[in-house]
């Protein structure tokens, strides 16, 4: 029988803490997930605006970074910021760190690929027209392709923001304390695997689904 | 920087037979979940476009639910929630023949069999609504039709998508070292503990999941090129 008592009596660690990361100690799956979700957007334009460069010593670079990073899983990324940055710095970097850091890296890469391809998927004619009245290739990107290419990228965005959110249960592997972590010390206390696992998956699937639905109707208002 | 290469500490001693270990048993997990999750994508993925709803629901289920979900909370689940509920002689004989192993491609195998329907789902749908009505009209029954007409043609149409996800699989592969399944980032992870050489072994890892990754690519780009539907797919670039 499924013992639902394990889980009302820590509720307050694997949500709170664990989920929201509020209280006694750091950790949290939403305190990740949100700056790396941003600066990984924000490093993905520059990507995927250096894909598109003219210029093949920018473009080429940008090209290496994301094949490399879409051909190596995201643990290995982990590991790799976790052994080389305590040894670039000299110092220890909490698990945050390194993991905020293998995010943003790593998703980077995709967000770049989306990014590439939703300005590519703004007709060349607008460009175009857009040179033609006058504006520099800064205010034509800024004014006319963006506003139009992040339209297009809404959908393949919020699907990959519902990746690196399910991505982030990856930190547990080194020892930070998100929502799966959390459920790992319930459960070495309590024994309660299928019901901690299954509550948990439970959780996170509320946030993946809710916000594909939002998603789903963000594309339908723009179609209409 | 004070580090001191060593690159042979990658073919000296146990580190070359552990990555070699470690490469055999990502090909075996991530092939056998391969197969698993095909099947239950075809299953689901036909299930979400028939004209029934109760088997629409069912597929839809199972696919926002178990795609929508990390994998690593998959591995936990199915590695530690679900075997004490087996009977008594089904665990016996799971933890005699690492149970980590058939839990870990039982969880990659069933998460990516939901992401993998969606792929076969949009195969299908691409299809023209006109070929199922052809093959009901001609008297094939709506599972007839489906085996023989629509499937087919679908699995011919998405190998570049499925190309896609099944690399993710094979990355996805190395969650499965937190069951301790002793795959290609677990010797990774080995040698370095043994050796103390971090970058060496972790290079070692990296490139050989970037081979992988790219024979896998080359393979697929050949079957793709054989199973082409002449006049259906039109490729650009």
């Amino acid at each position: 029988m499924l013992d639902l008592g394990v889980i009302v009596a820590n509720f307050k660690f694997l949500v709170v803490q664990g989920l929201f990361g509020l209280g006694g100690f750091a950790g949290g799956t939403l305190r990740l997930a949100i700056p790396a979700i941003v600066l990984g957007f924000v490093l993905g334009i520059f990507i995927g605006l250096a894909r598109l460069a003219r210029s093949r010593f920018v473009s080429l670079p940008a090209t290496l970074y994301v094949e490399f990073f879409r051909g190596v899983p995201l643990v290995m990324v982990i590991f790799w910021i976790w052994f080389i940055i305590p040894q670039l710095l000299r110092l220890p970097i909490p698990e945050y760190g390194v993991a905020l850091t293998a995010f943003v890296i790593f998703e980077a890469a995709y967000f770049g690929e989306i990014i590439r391809a939703g300005i590519q998927s703004v007709p060349r004619g607008q460009v175009e027209a857009a040179t033609a009245v006058g504006l520099t290739s800064a205010q034509t990107m800024r004014f006319v392709v963006l506003p139009q290419a992040i339209r297009n990228m809404v959908p393949a965005l919020v699907t990959q923001m519902i990746v690196l959110f399910k991505d982030t249960s990856l930190a547990s592997i080194i020892g930070y304390v998100d929502l799966t972590k959390a459920a790992q010390i319930v459960n070495n206390r309590e024994i309660k695997p299928f019901e901690l696992y299954l509550f948990i998956a439970v959780v996170y699937f509320v946030f993946t689904y809710s916000m594909s639905l939002f998603a789903r109707r963000f594309e339908r208002r723009l179609a209409s | 920087m004070s580090y001191q290469f060593k690159w042979s500490v990658l073919w000296s001693g146990q580190s070359g037979g552990w990555l070699l270990q470690g490469v055999a048993t990502t090909l075996a997990i991530s092939g056998l979940a391969w197969i698993l999750a095909v099947g239950l994508g075809i299953l689901a993925g036909a299930a979400r476009t028939v004209p029934w709803r109760p088997l629409r629901l069912a597929g839809t289920f199972y696919v926002e639910f178990f795609r929508n979900v990390p994998l690593l909370v998959w591995m936990f689940f199915w590695y530690f929630g679900v075997p004490p509920l087996l009977p008594r002689g089904v665990q016996d004989w799971l933890f005699n023949h690492s149970a980590e192993f058939w839990a870990g491609m039982f969880a990659l195998g069933v998460y990516h069999g939901a992401r993998m329907s969606e792929v076969i789902r949009s195969g299908i749908n691409s299809i023209p609504r006109t070929q199922f009505e052809a093959s009901v009209a001609m008297g094939l029954t709506t599972f007839q039709a489906y085996r023989l007409i629509i499937v087919p043609i679908a699995l011919r149409l998405i190998v570049p998508p499925a190309t896609n996800e099944s690399l993710n699989l094979l990355k996805n592969s190395s969650v499965a070292l937190t069951i301790s399944v002793a795959e290609l980032t677990f010797q990774t992870r080995q040698v370095e503990t043994y050796t103390a050489k971090a970058i060496e072994a972790l290079t070692a890892g990296t490139l050989i999941y970037l081979v992988l990754c790219v024979s896998i690519a080359w393979i697929m780009a050949r079957v793709e090129r054989r199973f082409a539907i002449p006049g259906l797919i039109a490729r650009g670039g």
